[in-house]
């Protein structure tokens, strides 16, 4: 990141990366509604994805103030290419099975509770209110993906071995998330942002606690890591999913309300 | 939750807004004399799950409560459809609170079958099997996002009118669980309002969006409330029956006519021609003539041959058989943790 | 217990009670399925409270509660019906005698 960029810059770009996690991860969670394990899950299922797009929509209005465009929360969502999203790869990953789903959400949740417990400090106002209120959402949705992986890891032989088959899949796209960028070091001097690989060990210790009494192992050192999304490096996947979340909105640019 | 800035908020906009559910609620909770079962039901009070009950009332409720359960688990599908291409976050996260009231509902009328004493789980074997229905709407699918505006406005509006005088059915679990639908529905039926307002005030392209997705949901709208009961048509039905257990308050064809007085306004406002040439003010009866309604289309949809029968059913099985592994392992592990403690206390 | 038992796919029916603001009592708002009560506490907590319905919520297995019958409703009730005395108004005292 070059030195002499604007402080609201900074702040701008490192809320995009907690704005863009938190919306792409309300789309894949919004494909589960209807395909939930069983219907009281589709409503949980729900919950947390209206949480996150909550945030989202917060953090987005905040980016467009600070960043000189004037672009609301919709501009941003539906008129950015892929290479301006700033999310980390594992929230952009296809849906697998609830296993998979489950271990996204322990790794993430744990991520976000440790990310929002340091940022209601930020310097930041509106970044330090959003994290007030979604420190007690991340608080559910960590302890319902704890619920869950203690079931299934400690349930039947099946569900054993595919919630650790899933924590597996998912090991690759944990490193990312606590992985310090330029932009997160000119936020954290500046007192907006923490670093992220400041809160790894808390966020890890955590999800080992609930692994381990869940009867699984913690997955051995990935071969592959993603990295790179911070800087609208994403996988395949990710250009599908844009392409469905801005299709109508872009395919009538001379609308100007919804 | 969400605002509506686009009318007078005192204006009613739908039956359950306006007043008839408060209307209904000193009745539905009123305490009743008890006693058997004809006289409950003659005086206007509640049934409750234990008392006793015809074998034939508690079948019908049991069909007719499962049928209203799945058609609101299998209606998450069509509009399920739209979450991920809302053109909007705020329609995003409506449509997705929307969703999840129609689970929401799915589960407070199997809460309310299951006092019956049927299991849920046999209830939706019925649904995958196809020995139990549900609404023939959700077999027509949602092709553009007009119309998702188009469902909450025609589909939930017509359901509304279905709904409201269930609260007060002689029932009581169904019943209450009608109220807290009731209050819930109304939310649907003015976002979809709502949406379709912001259409009829967009480009033409929106407009032209609104105006198609009313022409392709008027009809199967109208048939929601079910052939025609009144006159001759009612011999041999059930809605008689119905009506004299207290289940059903008014006819299929007075839920429809009052409808269709409700909605053709609306439509005006909106600036869209609903498809009906006949569809005209009558003064002296007082109330909107339409025209005839194509019960051939009805039939055949209901009996599986309608554009998304299938798919709608296969959607259903198939998220149902892919978490069966995880409901096993919860019953697993339930069944761990109470010999575990077992095992502490001994 | 033994391991080989057959897992079940469907859960057990619970009774859910909200409090709906503090100083009221717990009320009875409906019902689902969960494996365990920890789980049942929090679809509860999904399905009952979205709307900011409650402040506390408690859930008890269908099959722990024990009820009346209806066929026990005369024998069970009716006996209260014509205890009068157990209720202020039985009692005559004079106008002009306040704070009773």
């Amino acid at each position: 990141m070059d030195k002499t960029i604007a402080p609201a810059d900074v702040t701008a770009t490192y809320l995009l990366g907690l704005a863009d996690d938190a919306l792409i991860y309300t789309q894949r969670l919004g494909e589960w509604m209807s395909r939930a394990p069983q219907i009281e899950e589709d409503m949980a299922l729900g919950n947390i994805a209206l949480d996150l797009l909550g945030q989202a929509r917060a953090l987005l209005t905040r980016v467009g103030e600070l960043d000189g465009t004037g672009r609301d929360e919709d501009a941003l969502a539906y008129l950015r290419d892929e290479r301006e999203f700033r999310n980390v790869h594992l929230v952009e990953r296809p849906r697998g099975d609830f296993g998979d789903e489950m271990a996204r959400l322990l790794w993430f949740s744990s991520y976000q509770f440790e990310l929002y417990s340091q940022l209601t400090s930020s310097t930041d106002e509106v970044l330090a209110g959003v994290a007030a209120k979604a420190i007690k959402e991340v608080t559910y949705h960590r302890d319902h993906a704890t619920q869950w992986v203690l079931r299934l890891g400690d349930g039947t032989p099946e569900s054993h071995a595919r919630m650790q088959a899933a924590l597996d899949r998912v090991a690759p796209y944990v490193d990312e998330l606590f992985t310090d960028t330029a932009t997160d070091e000119a936020a954290t001097t500046s007192g907006v942002g923490v670093l992220p690989s400041q809160l790894r060990s808390a966020a890890t210790a955590y999800v080992r606690s609930v692994v381990d009494e869940a009867t699984l192992a913690m997955p051995a050192e990935p071969r592959r890591r993603a990295r790179g999304g911070r800087d609208g490096i994403h996988s395949q996947a990710m250009g599908y999913l844009l392409a469905e979340m801005q299709h109508i909105h872009r395919s009538h640019p001379d609308a100007t309300t919804w | 939750m969400y605002g509506n800035d686009f009318r007078d908020p005192d204006e009613q906009l739908n039956a359950a807004e306006g007043g008839a559910l408060d209307q209904l609620l000193p009745t539905a909770t009123r305490r009743g004399e008890g006693g058997d079962f004809e006289r409950l039901v003659s005086t206007d009070g509640r049934v409750e799950p234990r008392d006793e009950m015809p074998d034939a009332y508690r079948q019908t409720l049991i069909r007719q409560i499962a049928q209203h359960a799945h058609s609101e688990i299998i209606g998450m599908q069509p509009e399920g459809n739209w979450i991920s291409r809302a053109p909007s976050l705020r329609r995003k996260a409506i449509l997705l609170a929307k969703v999840q009231d129609e689970a929401g509902h799915g589960l407070y009328l199997y809460s309310a079958a299951e006092t019956l004493g049927v299991d849920r789980s046999e209830l939706l074997d019925k649904l995958h099997n196809g020995q139990q229905k549900y609404s023939s709407i959700f077999n027509y699918p949602t092709l553009t996002w007009a119309d998702v505006g188009a469902i909450g406005w025609l589909v939930d509006g017509a359901a509304i009118m279905n709904q409201v005088p269930l609260c007060r059915c002689s029932y009581g679990p169904y019943a209450r669980a009608m109220i807290r639908v009731c209050k819930e529905e109304s939310f649907h039926q003015r976002q979809g309002f709502e949406l379709l307002w912001t259409l009829s005030r967009g480009t033409e392209r929106q407009r032209a969006m609104l105006q198609d997705a009313a022409n392709r949901w008027w009809w199967p709208a109208l048939m929601m409330f079910g052939p025609p009961d009144t006159g001759e048509a009612a011999k041999g039905g059930h809605t008689e029956q119905s009506m004299a257990w207290g289940i059903k308050r008014f006819s299929n064809d007075d839920l429809r006519q009052k409808f269709v007085d409700m909605t053709v306004p609306q439509a005006d406002k909106l600036g869209v021609t609903l498809p009906d040439p006949d569809l005209r003010w009558n003064a002296e009866r007082g109330h909107y003539d339409f025209g005839p309604i194509d019960w051939d289309e009805f039939w055949r949809v209901l009996k599986g041959d309608g554009p998304c029968n299938e798919e709608r059913i296969a959607h259903r099985v198939s998220a149902h058989e892919e978490g069966a592994w995880v409901r096993e392992a919860a019953s697993a592990y339930a069944d761990k943790l109470a010999s575990r403690s077992t095992g502490a206390v001994a | 217990m033994s391991e080989a038992q057959t897992p079940r796919a469907e859960w057990p029916l619970w009774e859910v009670f909200v409090r709906a603001k503090r100083g009221l009592s717990h009320v009875h708002a409906g019902s689902l399925h969960a494996p365990d009560p920890q789980l049942a506490l929090r679809n509860a907590r999904d399905l009952y409270t979205r709307r900011g319905e409650g402040v506390s919520v408690w859930v008890v297995r269908a099959d722990d509660i024990t009820a009346s019958s209806p066929d026990e409703r005369d024998s069970f009730f009716d006996p209260a019906g014509d205890k009068v005395y157990r209720h202020p108004t039985f009692y005559e005292v004079p106008d002009d005698v306040e704070y009773l």
